[in-house]
């Protein structure tokens, strides 16, 4: 089990090269996911205004009971 | 109307495409680090360092591979205007850059204990460089104007003259003198090294290109979604609500100055 962190003596050089693309492409992953969901609060957020708008630009209301 | 019709479309596409490529990343990668650092032999050269190569060299395929997609998305919204395909170019960007960033940083991790170096100014260094320089500068570029119309054709044109340092990478191991060891695997006569290095560099490869048409995904839905915010906001949606506020513009202040 030692034998497989060593690495033949480059464990510095192996380990790190995983140990860095794991870090770069998780990071890439969550700040892609983290985006998206801030970018949906914020058009949900836009999207009850303009509904909350519709009404009143229109003003006149087609029907009348 | 009809700009919306195709994201939609893209839309569908990608909900039943997204659970797949999860399955397909999280199998290949486990599957391909296994063999990659367990199963697979020490070089006889190289010993154990050759287990870079796993990373090293599905990120520079990747770093190619995205970039040529990135301008065929570009070249595809020049000519025809499609939306889809400049944010598909500009989702695409980052990943880009992130893989030939490993392939560089790999590279000199590699480079110290086997060449005695960490950089070279060779002819594949320097044009794998010159490849991450291109995603940055794209990636600068599209966001520098105001108009994002005008932004995306500057990127496009950047991305396609790029393109011709995609070959140059390819081809600078045979065309110039190098401390970089030659083609192994996508060569005339086939790969020439062994199987058991051959998979888990192959099953790396297609986990890689999960990851990116998983990030790839979600990264075109932040951009939609974006467009649609600007889109509101430009039409004066949240104009009342603090933080989302755009200054609007004022053609007789703009030109009071003169």
């Amino acid at each position: 089990m030692t034998d497989f962190f060593e690495m033949g003596g480059y464990a510095g050089y192996v380990w790190s090269s995983y140990g860095l693309a794991t870090i770069a492409l998780l990071v890439l992953l969550m700040v892609s996911l983290r985006g998206l969901t801030k970018s949906r609060r914020d058009l949900a957020h836009l999207e009850t205004l303009l509904k909350s708008r519709r009404p009143r630009r229109k003003k006149a209301p087609v029907r009348q009971p | 109307m009809h700009r919306f019709a195709k994201p939609s479309v893209f839309l569908k596409l990608a909900s039943a495409v997204m659970p797949w490529a999860i399955g397909i990343t999280v199998l290949t990668l486990a599957v391909g680090l296994y063999l990659a650092l367990v199963v697979s032999p020490a070089d006889y050269q190289q010993g154990d360092t050759v287990r870079i190569m796993y990373i090293h060299v599905p990120a520079a395929w990747m770093g190619l591979f995205c970039y040529v997609g990135m301008a065929i998305c570009g070249a595809m919204s020049l000519i025809w205007k499609h939306p889809l395909a400049d944010i598909a170019a500009r989702a695409t960007a980052p990943i880009g850059a992130t893989f030939t960033a490993l392939c560089l940083i790999t590279g000199s991790l590699w480079g110290e204990p086997m060449w005695g170096t960490w950089w070279v100014w060779d002819a594949r260094l320097t044009s794998m460089l010159i490849l991450l320089f291109l995603y940055l500068g794209y990636m600068a570029l599209v966001n520098a104007f105001d108009d994002p119309e005008r932004g995306s054709k500057a990127g496009s044109a950047l991305a396609l003259v790029g393109v011709i340092n995609v070959p140059i990478v390819k081809f600078s191991v045979d065309w110039w003198n190098t401390l970089h060891q030659p083609a192994s695997v996508a060569r005339m006569g086939g790969p020439s090294i062994d199987p058991s290095m051959l998979w888990p560099l192959f099953l790396i490869a297609v986990g890689f290109t999960g990851y990116y048409v998983i990030v790839l995904i979600l990264r075109v839905r932040l951009e939609l979604n974006e467009r649609r915010i600007r889109a509101l906001q430009l039409s004066g949606i949240g104009e009342d609500s603090p933080g989302n506020a755009q200054p609007a513009y004022n053609p007789e202040q703009a030109g009071a100055g003169k």
